[in-house]
């Protein structure tokens, strides 16, 4: 898993270290109508011209930061923020020390962004799976139970329609719908902005839903189809012959061993999720982690797209470790010894 | 001249839709007809929820075309604006209508003055055309890496699945964001990913005729020198562009496409195969165990013969059904695309720029956002519906 992801925040370090990028950001940084020869050594001075795997261990922070006399008789360190003496800069400095790097576009340390952002962003993702999980093992349980019923029929016909519907559409018309000020219900507001202060259900409920939404309708099918497989199963039928109600097979029999699929799945729909974060929160332009990610790529810049790559591959491989766990936690057949 | 009711609107748009009216009838009493002898296709017809998604899929590839070759269903041309028409509501009469112009913007202007209803009829010209194709590119990919995956398994399997996990544990927004810039198009990273990408089907085709007709040279030589002829060419005026990086071949250069489509065509396709590259080596495992495998080994068969004559046949049922979900998820993907503005130009009437455009004033004229909104759904939602009844025929036999 380490090694999966030292693999792709390598990837993710190339593809934003490519030289246009760079050239972008020397520009973006001194003045557009910068010549080459100026950008060149503008970027040398900093330390962007070095090999790619050397820059790398340094952001790391398993090579020594470079320190670097440049042509314009200034010395410059790296990790060394503005008004900082060249002898403070510790002599490591990378992600393994704690040190993010400086974001170029809002022009403060990494680090605190990130921590900041990621917070407004788990209280959203908090809200979002309260009302995710249960409902959509709910919607599963209910039309998996007697497969083929009308039931059934209209609650898959749901999730379907909800897996149909991206973020971008569903978001569109919920605001549309409960927002707009020409037709519109007006009960909701079309934006976020406000909840990241001071959340309500006024200005919170539409993003929740939106992502919620999109998320429940395959989680559902997954639950649907496994609580439909254990219905079939022997040990049922068995209990059905003794004699036990059907409300009591289902609570008691059935629902233990139907999830265990569909906590995988929940666990695996996180880098979906994130995708309909950076939607949503661009939507209704709330400011969280998904926001400062279109930010960050949209503005070239490079640390911050960096530390919120980092993020967002750790995300996705705990989330993954953590399925795997709870897999084998679930279900009583897999023992570890 | 007045503004048009919604019954007007309604009915007038049904008019516009013509030409799909009817070759979707024709289409469906002539596969009702035959539908004992098309297979799984008749098949299809047994299910209410399969013909419905049939039907709405029918309706934008349809739509999609007419608009696209034949210039028919439209009503303005999607790229002009019209003065005096901007962010009109739907069914107002256009101002300045020509004798030969449509008089009315059936479902309102856009910020641009750009009629809606046009643009997102030719929205959808877009969506058929690229999202099967990259889903066809997609699954070229992953059954030709995949087949092998699954059949032989040990160290080609571990490596395979690992690059493959990569890709997946890639949150797909920040991939996009990283590939679809022009800065990264300016090194030439996406044509050399289209080199790799598309030399996939080259491959495909080439091992398939090939373990076929080994045994008869004459016959493999004739068809596999004329296949490979065809697709070659295409190959290279696909990632061949004056002016790029690739531009070995520029004499050969039969056609080109623009550099943003391409871009957003690799992604679309390098995003999409790892998961089919799972779905197929899964396949393959499961199906070497079975007798027919173990028979052909027998008979002495080649390993290509009989993953791609063998496994791939009896594998078909799971992958026409993903095939359909796949190119709903692609339709998603390429709107998402058009939402952050990534990749096609903005002027292209495709459904996610057309909703991100319309977003900003959406509290106050929702309907330019709301068109390509539903039509997006609706797409996908048949494609889903389609991709559940096929599940359901399938399983019957």
């Amino acid at each position: 898993m380490l090694f999966t992801a030292l693999c792709l925040t390598f990837i993710v370090f190339f593809m934003t270290n490519l030289y246009p990028n760079l050239e972008k950001l020397a520009k973006s940084e001194g003045n557009f109508r910068m010549d080459d020869a100026a950008v060149q050594t503008m970027l040398s001075n900093r330390g962007y011209l070095q090999p790619l795997p050397v820059k790398y261990g340094q952001w790391l922070g398993v090579m020594p930061g470079y320190v670097i006399e440049g042509t314009d008789d200034k010395t410059r360190r790296r990790c060394q923020l503005p008004a900082m003496a060249l002898e403070d800069v510790p002599k490591f400095c990378g992600i393994l020390q704690g040190y993010w790097g400086y974001s170029t576009v809002f022009k403060a340390e990494v680090s605190s962004i990130i921590a900041t952002r990621l917070s407004l962003t788990a209280k959203l993702m908090f809200w979002v799976m309260l009302l995710m999980v249960p409902s959509a093992l709910l919607v599963g349980v209910f039309a998996g139970m007697r497969e083929g019923s009308r039931t059934d029929r209209t609650l898959s016909t749901f999730a379907i329609t909800t897996t149909a519907t991206p973020e971008y559409v569903s978001g569109v018309i919920f605001i549309a719908i409960f927002s707009s000020s020409a037709f519109g219900l007006k009960w909701f507001k079309g934006t976020a902005t406000k909840a990241m202060e001071d959340a309500n259900l006024e200005n919170f409920l539409l993003p929740v839903i939106t992502i919620a939404l999109y998320g429940m309708g395959y989680i559902a099918r997954m639950t649907r189809a496994s609580m439909a497989e254990v219905m079939t199963a022997q040990y049922i039928r068995t209990a059905r012959l003794k004699g036990v109600s059907f409300r009591n097979i289902v609570v008691k029999h059935a629902l233990r061993n139907a999830l265990i699929a569909p906590f995988t799945v929940i666990m695996l729909q996180f880098p979906w999720l994130l995708n309909g974060v950076v939607i949503v929160e661009t939507l209704f332009n709330y400011k969280g982690f998904g926001w400062v990610l279109v930010q960050a790529a949209g503005n070239n810049d490079i640390e911050l797209l960096l530390g919120v790559s980092v993020v967002s591959v750790i995300v996705v491989l705990v989330t993954q470790l953590i399925s795997d766990i709870g897999y084998v936690y679930l279900n009583p057949r897999i023992k570890v010894t | 001249m007045e503004l048009l009711s919604w019954g007007e609107i309604i009915s007038r748009i049904l008019m516009q839709l013509m030409p799909v009216w009817i070759s979707l009838v024709v289409l469906f009493i002539l596969s009702i007809m035959y539908k004992r002898k098309l297979g799984l296709y008749g098949k299809l017809f047994d299910s209410t929820i399969g013909m419905i998604g049939f039907a709405i899929v029918m309706f934008w590839v349809f739509a999609g075309f007419y608009a696209g070759a034949l210039d028919w269903v439209v009503t303005h041309d999607p790229l002009s604006q019209v003065s005096g028409m901007k962010n009109k509501v739907p069914g107002t009469p256009m101002r300045g209508a020509e004798e030969n112009e449509y008089a009315y913007f059936l479902l309102g202007g856009d910020t641009l003055a750009r009629d809606v209803f046009s643009r997102m009829i030719a929205g959808s010209t877009v969506v058929i055309v690229i999202a099967p194709l990259a889903t066809l590119f997609a699954f070229m990919a992953g059954i030709t890496l995949g087949l092998p995956a699954g059949y032989y398994g040990g160290r080609l399997d571990t490596a395979l699945s690992f690059a493959a996990n990569l890709i997946l544990a890639f949150p797909v927004i920040l991939l996009f964001y990283l590939l679809v810039t022009p800065e990264i198009r300016l090194t030439g990273m996406p044509q050399y990913m289209a080199a790799v990408l598309f030399a996939f089907p080259l491959i495909f085709c080439t091992v398939l005729i090939n373990s076929r007709l080994y045994i008869v040279p004459q016959k493999r030589n004739i068809v596999l020198s004329g296949a490979l002829f065809v697709l070659l060419m295409l190959y290279i005026s696909l990632i061949n562009e004056a002016g790029s990086k690739i531009t070995l071949f520029n004499a050969i250069d039969l056609f080109n496409v623009d550099g943003g489509l391409l871009t957003v065509f690799v992604s679309v396709v390098f995003v999409n195969s790892p998961t089919v590259f799972r779905i197929v080596r899964g396949l393959a495992m499961d199906i070497k165990t079975r007798d027919y495998v173990a028979a052909a080994q027998t008979r002495g068969e080649g390993p290509w013969y009989i993953m791609l004559w063998e496994i791939l046949p009896n594998a078909r049922g799971p992958l026409i059904v993903d095939f359909c979900l796949r190119i709903g998820y692609t339709t998603i993907l390429l709107g998402t695309l058009g939402f952050f503005g990534l990749g096609l130009e903005p002027e292209s009437p495709n459904w996610g720029a057309t909703i991100n455009e319309g977003r900003k004033l959406l509290s106050v004229y929702p309907h330019p956002a709301l068109a390509p909104s539903f039509a997006l759904l609706s797409l996908v939602l048949g494609l889903n519906l389609l991709a559940d009844g096929l599940r359901e025929e399938s399983l019957k036999d």
